[in-house]
């Protein structure tokens, strides 16, 4: 049987520990090998998957189209995507939404450097598609989860036998992931709030 | 020669507790029945224990499992290398590609199926599809994470006269929708008899330019942030998936004079969403079967209890 190349697995990230996730590597030499962000809580992402609010969509492209998007996410954190020529589908999704709708985006994380020398960390996606509350929620809920998750392995690992990206994860930031928690508990507190507002109140 | 003393041995300890008999006076009964009288192994086992069975004046089902092996159930053979009992139905018998191989296919029982691989040099009687055997002594295998049974020389077969159900080992998946994979929408297949390949420009890589049947697929992608599973969804599941039946597939594509357009509307259906999809699987597949969005409430609250505790 021929090897397939696996899919790369879609991390659940909140925009904040995206943003943060500056560093990226590669596992091999090859030219075409995957490229991956570090994630500051200690695990490589070379896909995201995210849910949230489109708040805006400009053409900032100069001679052909070039889209930005702004997704928020419940924290008001914001995931940034680009899509030209090469993304027709999603191109054309955000030439076509209207600001604001919830949207689900898979993409590949990309960063660049500014002049002043910060990095900054975007999505290129492959789709955008525009979704429901319900799978919003169903989003938000699940990335609290595997944030938490990836804390709680961070933070088993510091004294025991390290795992790969843990150790990558201390060496390249400087980062405390308490602050990812901290945006897992906000993420769910507005969930909740949302969620009471829109409940039939009782008598 | 078949070894006779394995099989005399595994009769005597099942019949230890009842009858005072040694394994070579067991041993010479099974040789002159496989010897001279060229029956084969497994008619002289069950002939053999017949006899015993009627000396004790017990009942067959009050035999004991013999030569220590473990009856198992196949959905729960997970280790290679485990000499073990099955009773199963053969589902499906495959073309046997090597010499040494006299059958090959696949055998199941209530809880799933597994392949099985008989040799040719251990000399025993066929299997034939859609019976029910015991298998006695059957040595479990792995390759590539897949379990399979191979069938020995020391292996007892038995016809039972009762049928049962297949089990399908359906496997549950749950993630959001991510891709939609090259060959989805509306495809057309092959319509050469139990060909069934999907054309490429109007071509089936078997039997050349053809004309095709239109069908309604989707080969997806789940994810849950853990792990990648690709799903098919035929043109049932897929219907009921997107809400777009075949008939609707085909005006679809006559008005945009373009097939492609069923699969870019399926995205913007689909894409996205949450879905739990039960089904078998087929080599790195799962078949949906029956498929649910998830677009149910969500307990924020049990999660924000975890996330506060940490």
């Amino acid at each position: 049987m021929a090897a397939t190349p696996t899919r790369e697995v879609a991390r659940r990230v909140f925009a904040q520990e995206f943003n943060d996730a500056s560093y990226t590597f590669k596992e091999s030499d090859d030219e075409r090998a995957p490229v991956y962000v570090l994630l500051p809580t200690g695990e490589r992402a070379n896909r995201v998957f995210l849910v949230g609010t489109l708040t805006e969509t400009e053409d900032v492209g100069e001679d052909s189209e070039y889209w930005q998007g702004r997704v928020v996410d419940p924290n008001g954190d914001t995931f940034f995507m680009y899509a030209g020529q090469y993304q027709p589908d999603a191109a054309s999704m955000l030439r076509e939404l209207e600001p604001p709708a919830y949207v689900a985006v898979v993409g590949k994380p990309r960063t660049y450097e500014t002049d002043e020398g910060e990095v900054n960390v975007s999505v290129r996606p492959e789709s955008i598609s525009q979704v429901d509350e319900a799978t919003r929620d169903r989003w938000v809920v699940e990335t609290a989860e595997r944030t938490l998750d990836r804390m709680q392995a961070f933070e088993d690992a510091e004294g025991g036998e390290m795992d790969e990206y843990v150790q990558m994860a201390t060496e390249q930031y400087d980062l405390p992931v308490e602050n990812y928690r901290r945006a897992a508990v906000g993420a769910l507190e507005s969930l909740e709030d949302q969620q009471r507002e829109s409940a039939p109140t009782e008598q | 020669m078949t070894d006779l003393h394995t099989p005399a041995t595994e009769i005597h300890e099942q019949f230890d507790d009842q009858l005072d008999l040694s394994v070579d006076e067991i041993e010479e009964r099974l040789e002159t029945l496989v010897n001279e009288y060229k029956v084969p192994l497994s008619e002289a086992r069950r002939s053999v224990v017949n006899t015993y069975l009627d000396e004790a004046g017990m009942e067959r089902d009050q035999l004991s499992g013999g030569g220590g092996n473990e009856e198992v159930d196949i959905a729960d053979i997970d280790a290679p290398e485990e000499w073990v009992d099955v009773t199963g139905k053969v589902v499906e018998l495959w073309d046997a590609t090597a010499d040494a191989v006299a059958q090959v296919g696949l055998i199941g029982d209530e809880t799933g199926t597994i392949k099985f691989t008989k040799w040719s040099k251990s000399d025993l009687p066929e299997l034939e599809e859609g019976t029910v055997y015991s298998l006695r002594n059957v040595v479990t295998d792995e390759y590539q994470g897949r379990f399979s049974i191979k069938l020995n020389r020391t292996t007892t077969i038995e016809e039972l006269d009762e049928d049962l159900e297949v089990g399908d080992d359906a496997v549950e998946v749950e993630g959001a929708l991510v891709d939609i994979q090259s060959g989805s929408g509306l495809i057309k297949r092959c319509p050469e008899e139990d060909c069934t390949r999907v054309l490429q420009n109007g071509r089936c890589n078997e039997h050349g330019e053809v004309e095709g049947e239109f069908d309604l697929r989707i080969k997806g992608v789940l994810d849950d942030g853990e792990e990648v599973t690709e799903v098919i969804f035929n043109e049932e599941a897929t219907e009921e998936l997107t809400g777009i039946s075949l008939a609707e597939g085909k005006e679809m594509a006559m008005d945009a004079l373009d097939t492609t357009v069923v699969a870019d509307e399926m995205r913007q259906k689909v894409l996205g969403r949450y879905y739990k999809v039960t089904g078998p699987t087929l080599g790195r597949y799962v078949l949906a079967n029956e498929q649910e969005r998830l677009d149910g409430p969500v307990d924020a609250e049990a999660m924000l209890i975890k996330a506060r505790s940490i």
